[in-house]
């Protein structure tokens, strides 16, 4: 077993999310530095989609990352690092949306929504420009923080640990505490609000398909 | 199919690549103005702006700060640590 003190081998070439963790695991900073390298990127995305907000982003970051360190040694491997510390940030940030709401925004068990109450696509179109040719243009990066900001908390939480962070149906519902299906439902309904509100900026007015196909309910 | 049924679908299309790899049998029957089948584009490239780059720097003051706290917090930790400035 290493010592806190050895020589850091992380230095000696590349070396995996596991390798690292146990390096880690056994006081190797520089082991831990290279983690949080990997990972801040995607704490901070996670929790300013989550939040809105830098500072709130920046203090979830931070409060992660300390409790990272106190639990290290506690992560058996029994999913990915990357998961275990997004769950971390993940109840950092709910705490922080609790707090604000005042509301039970967030209730894990008496609010299972419904595939009925989801709006159907009303403005359909193909885009102007793929998502290539989009990604650093500063006022689509306003409006994306807009259109998920305006997203329910509850609906813009699983988009995020979903599609945004790649958490699978099982990971996003245990961090959150609903079932899976709910995280489904609640899935389709934010994929379809965000979908309606970037076809309607994005989509080509002159190539909008009418409302009558047949796909939609009389 | 009902509109809930195709909704339900949609989802299931997006998540899955082995049923993305179907649809897109399939889909090909379609002209490019499907409604179905620009739904799940749209949704697809909803899901890759959303997922690109970072939505803002951080700032290096805040970076600073933030490795001080946790190099702190790590010598607490392991007092025995070697931590490299």
């Amino acid at each position: 077993m290493l010592s806190p003190t050895h020589v850091s081998a992380v230095d000696s070439g590349p070396v995996n999310e596991s390798h690292l963790v146990q390096l880690a695991q056994q006081g190797d900073f520089s082991a831990f530095e290279k983690l949080v390298q990997q990972l801040q990127p995607r704490v901070l995305r996670l929790a300013y989609r989550i939040l809105g907000q830098t500072q709130d982003a920046e203090d979830v970051m931070q409060q992660t990352f300390l409790t990272v360190i106190e639990k290290i040694d506690t992560f058996r491997g029994e999913s990915l690092f990357s998961t275990w510390v997004l769950r971390i940030a993940t109840n950092f940030a709910l705490k922080i949306l609790r707090t604000k709401s005042h509301e039970k925004i967030l209730d894990r068990s008496s609010d299972e929504d419904s595939y009925e109450s989801i709006p159907f696509p009303e403005f359909i179109s193909q885009w102007k420009e793929q998502p290539s040719q989009l990604v650093e243009n500063q006022e689509l990066k306003d409006f994306l923080d807009k259109a998920i900001s305006q997203l329910d908390e509850k609906y813009r939480v699983v988009f995020v640990l979903r599609d945004i962070e790649g958490l699978n149906t099982e990971e996003t519902a245990n961090t959150l505490g609903i079932t899976e299906s709910n995280v489904k439902i609640r899935l389709l309904r934010a994929r379809l609000e965000l979908r309606e509100k970037l076809t309607r900026y994005l989509g080509d007015e002159s190539k909008k398909i009418p409302l009558d196909h047949p796909h939609r309910p009389k | 199919m009902t509109s809930e049924e195709l909704l339900q679908a949609l989802n299931h299309v997006i998540d899955d690549e082995t049923a993305m790899a179907l649809y897109e049998e399939f889909a090909q029957e379609f002209d490019e103005c499907n409604p179905c089948h620009l739904v799940v584009d749209n949704i697809r490239k909803t899901i890759q702006l959303f997922k690109a780059g970072q939505p803002y720097q951080m700032p290096d003051k805040f970076y600073q700060q933030f490795r001080m706290i946790l190099t702190q917090k790590w010598k607490e930790k392991f007092p025995n640590a070697v931590i490299d400035s």
